[in-house]
This record gives C-alpha cells, structure tokens and sequence, in this order.
C-alpha cells in the first residue's frame, strides 16, 4: 500500500473540480487522514477473488430492438444552453 | 386519528368501506405539511394539484389505490424535480421519466406525492449535505434525523406522511429509520429496479420503503419488487407475497448475534435496548446463536473505497451539458467542465469524488480499488458462513442515538464509521430491516433505537417475520 501522499491538484483534474486553494488545502488534509484510516486494509491479507458485486448476475444481454424513446425536445427540455435543436457547448475548435 | 398519521393498512380498510376518499388523504396530508414542515423540513417541494388531480382519478380496486407515498429527492418521477438535495439540480431539472419503482407503484395505485430532503447525492448519514436545506429529527428538534434519507424518515415519524420510498448505499434506508423510530427495509441488491434512481455507487444502491409498522413495508415490497429490463442488475425471481411472512411465530429460529458488533463504543443506551430486545426474541421462542463476521473491521473501509469509486464515474455525467448546473463564467470546454462542477456539487459530494478518483487513477487501483474488491468477496462469505448456522442476523442499526445537527460537520471520518453495521449488509447485496426497539436517553431526551436484522440473499420473509414479531409483541 503507497503511503497516502496525495496530489489534490493533480486528482482535483482528473476529477473536474476547480478547488479554490483553500479547499486544496482543506480536502488534502481531510483525504490524507480518510485514506490514513482506509490504510488499515493492508494490514489483512486478502486470500480472495475480487467482485465487482454481490450478486451473481452477469453477462445481462437483450434483444437488440428498438424500443420507444424521447423526441429531440424532450432529450433537449433540461438542456441548460441549446441551440438549433442541440446541446449548446463553449466552441472547442477555432 | 388523523389521516396522514394512519397506515397504510388502516387507510386501504377505510377507503374500502368508503369512509374516506383519497382526496380527503391528500387534503390532509397537505394541511399537514403546510404546517409542520417549516419546522421539520422533511420535504423539499410538493405539488397538491397534482397529487388531488391523480386522487380523483384513484383506482381503489388496486391493492394500493389513493394511497400517497412521499418519494426521495433522488428517484424520478415524470414533470416533477428530482434535486438530490445538491445545487446541481435544483435550479432547472424536470424529470422526464418515471423510474421503474415509480411505474410499479403507480400499477399498485399510489400516488407519488411529495420530494423528501437527502445529503446531497445520498453521501451522509445526516441529511445535513443537503444543499437544499435542514431536516430535523421528530423526536428532538435539535438533533438530525440520520440520512441520506433523513426526509423519508423524517416525515413518516412527523406524521407528515403515510409511508415514503429512501434509498440505501451504506444504511440510508435503516439508519435514519432507526433515529427516529420507523420501519425501514433494503431488500436485496436486485429486488427492486434501479433504473431512474439518481446513481450514487450502482454495486450497492438499493430503493426501499420507510413506514410506520412492518405489515406497511411488507405491503409496499409486494408492489416495488421484480425484473426490469431496464436495469439489467435487476434479479429475474417472482417476488413471493411478502404479507404470507406476518402474523407467524419465531419458534426455534435461529438468531445470529455477531461478536464482532457486540462490542464497546457502542452507545449504552442503545446496548441496552438492543440487549433487552434480543432478550424479547428469546421470550418469543428463538434461539441466539453467537456467530462471528471476522470481516467486519474492514467493512468501512472497504465501503470508503468501493463507494467513491463509482460515485466518481457515475458523477462524471454532470457536465453542464445536457441538464444541471452550468458556470456563467467558463471560456473554454474544460473550464466549462471544472467550474460548472465547482459550483455545482457541495463540500462532501466534492470529497468523495476526490477520494474516488484518486484510488481509482494511475498506480493505486491495485493498491485500493482491487484490494477493495477482495475484501467484499471477504465480507459476503463471512455471511455466507454465518447463515449456515442460524436463520437470520440481529444487532444495533447504528451505535449511537441521534446527534444533534453539527456534531460531527468537521469530522468526516468519524462520521463514516457511524456506518460500521449496516454498510456489511450492501456490501454482502443481502437484505436488512431496522425497526423500532426502545428508546437511549441523550442530553435528557429519550431518543428512537433501531434493531437491524439481516436476512440471507432474498429471504426477506424471514426478516419481516422476526420483525412483525417482535413489533407485535
């Protein structure tokens, strides 16, 4: 188990989260010791598969048919921007 | 008695003999609310127009015809707001859908009625993360109602509503049912369609009822449970008439009492209700066993890993595009992305998609998320063990009575280990109920206990069996 160093600007990236410096600072502190105590695990050896779930339910497949859905107006109703019929976004190509 | 604090077993009889109608339940379970909610806050909106149109048009030969039930702000039901209690949401989303439980309800005749107050997202265990505002517990104004489903509770013990559907990841179900003194159910991981429930972590999230008396739960899983091809987690077995389990002794049945629960740092208050219950199981015939679930100190952490993981990919979809909260402010795509769900998400929303993503990302999967993993495999066959010795698992829903709102705002840690017995039962997908089994006396208030009871995968018959036992004992 790595010793629970976090990077929260680097994991606030990948997460999408523009932290202000003062909640850098405060989710740092609060995760290190989250993860101090989650730490614990390393101390059990672990002799089993993992699983994804409790159940044992998989490979769930269905007929391959088209089913009823929503309209465009109804797929666009809570849209905060729209435009044309479409989802509005900030422009990413020049 | 009023009608808004009558069960739902009580309002189907009088609706039979036509003393009442259900617009009379409507109009007064919305007088009610009017009144007592500014205090209580169990609920965010409700739209009586709406629920007196549907009333009118109440089908009573259905078995749950005119009956409302309160709905938590995390489950869709079509052109009403489903905020999840975060900011997120609030300002322009109308569901578009019903969620399968929703359409199974309507099938039985219920009228969803009501948006219910949740931690934001259902992360808490004290409704306090809601963004959206305060639930108080009943019993004690000052104190929380437990959560994430703190509404659903809150307003079934306020009287505010009949019976109300939560959702339960780690105990939100079973433990604000315990704070302040009702029924809650989380069946098993499957029992019940996901399919229109906000997702929070999908391995473990299960839709369950709070009511006042466990026949009204057992009513209400008649009419929640079965396959949807809409969630394809969902189980593919009948659902048996969960009422048939009511009404029968507990003679000889075997009651697992795990000593790893049963151990200091419990409130004594609540050991002492807890004991004293166990003991009324025994007058009524069953046998305690003691088992052991050598697991359980790796349960919370466990859960602190798994449930952040998925919370943070299943989160990833508010994106300010297709519907919730979108930053005035951004210039470019990505800043479009951080800050829409900078402003969006709340402190412990934001805190767990940080935990999540960081023992999911480069170089700690192993070292979190699969190790995780393996301790659930862990964690269901202590169960798996356990349950070849006994029939059924009793012990405390939650160490501790309610707090009071606050307590525990700066220290999250302490908080997540509140969940230690009732976070091993989603873990495990098995079913649990929380009823009511005594009071714990706290700053000179008796306050609400819970006994969880834990029942094999699907065998929810026999825990509502102890239960409506015990209840009517």
């Amino acid at each position: 188990m790595p010793s629970p160093q976090i990077d929260i600007h680097h994991v606030a990236k990948l997460s999408r989260l523009a932290l202000t410096e003062e909640e850098a600072a405060h989710y740092q502190e609060q995760l290190t010791r989250i993860l101090g105590h989650i730490d614990q695990l390393s101390s059990h050896t672990l002799d089993a598969e993992p699983s994804a779930h409790a159940m044992p339910v998989f490979d769930v497949i269905r007929p391959d048919e088209t089913r009823p859905g929503f309209t465009q107006d109804q797929a666009l109703a809570n849209a905060p921007r729209r435009a044309m019929d479409q989802f509005q976004i900030p422009k990413v190509i020049e | 008695m009023s009608l808004s604090s009558s069960t739902i077993a009580t309002l189907r009889r009088r609706l039979a003999a036509r003393e009442i109608s259900p617009r009379d339940i409507i109009t007064d379970l919305a007088g009610t609310i009017e009144t007592r909610n500014g205090t209580l806050g169990a609920y965010l909106t409700w739209d009586v127009d709406k629920a007196l149109a549907e009333a009118e048009k109440a089908d009573l030969s259905l078995p749950l015809g005119g009956i409302p039930i309160g709905i938590k702000d995390n489950i869709n039901v079509t052109g009403q707001p489903c905020t999840c209690g975060s900011r997120m949401l609030s300002e322009n989303y109308t569901a578009p859908y019903d969620a399968g439980a929703i359409t199974r309800l309507r099938n039985a005749g219920a009228i969803p009625f009501g948006r219910l107050n949740m931690d934001e997202f259902a992360m808490g265990s004290s409704t306090e993360n809601s963004a959206l505002g305060v639930t108080r517990n009943p019993h004690d104004l000052d104190r929380i109602p437990g959560g994430s489903s703190g509404g659903s509770a809150a307003a079934v013990a306020g009287n505010l509503a009949v019976a109300t559907l939560g959702s339960d990841t780690g105990g939100s179900i079973r433990q604000p049912a315990a704070l302040c003194g009702c029924v809650g159910i989380k069946p098993t991981y499957g029992r019940i369609s996901r399919f229109g429930l906000v997702a929070f972590a999908s391995s473990l999230d299960q839709i369950g009822p709070i009511t006042r008396t466990v026949e009204d739960a057992a009513l209400l899983l008649n009419h929640l449970c079965g396959k949807d091809p809409r969630d394809s987690t969902s189980l593919d077995v009948p659902a048996p008439d969960f009422t048939s389990a009511l009404g029968r002794d507990i003679k000889g049945l075997r009651i697992g009492l795990p000593k790893e629960y049963f151990i200091s740092g419990i409130h004594a208050g609540v050991s002492a209700s807890v004991q004293a219950a166990i003991k009324k199981l025994e007058g009524l015939g069953a046998i305690p066993v003691e088992i052991s679930l050598p697991h359980t100190d790796v349960g919370v952490s466990t859960y602190y890993i798994i449930a952040p993981a998925e919370a943070s990919a299943n989160l990833a979809r508010f994106d300010g595009v297709r519907y919730g909260h979108r930053s005035a402010g951004a210039g470019d795509l990505m800043e479009h992305y951080m800050m829409s769900r900078e402003e969006g998400f709340g402190p412990e929303v934001k805190r767990r998609i940080l935990l999540g993503t960081y023992v999911l990302s480069s170089g700690y999967y192993d070292a979190y998320y699969l190790k995780a993993q393996r301790a659930r495999t862990l964690i269901r066959q202590d169960f798996e063990k356990a349950f070849e010795q006994v029939d059924v698992i009793v012990s405390p829903t939650s160490p501790t009575p309610a707090h009071r709102l606050g307590e525990l705002k700066d220290n999250p840690l302490a908080a997540y280990l509140e969940d230690i017995f009732t976070i091993p039962v989603n873990l495990a997908g098995l079913p649990g109920i929380s009823i009511p089994c005594g009071t714990a006396e706290e700053g000179g208030r008796q306050l609400p206990v819970g006994l969880q009871i834990i029942g094999k995968p699907l065998d929810e018959a026999n825990i509502l069996r102890v239960a409506d036992a015990f209840e009517k004992a």
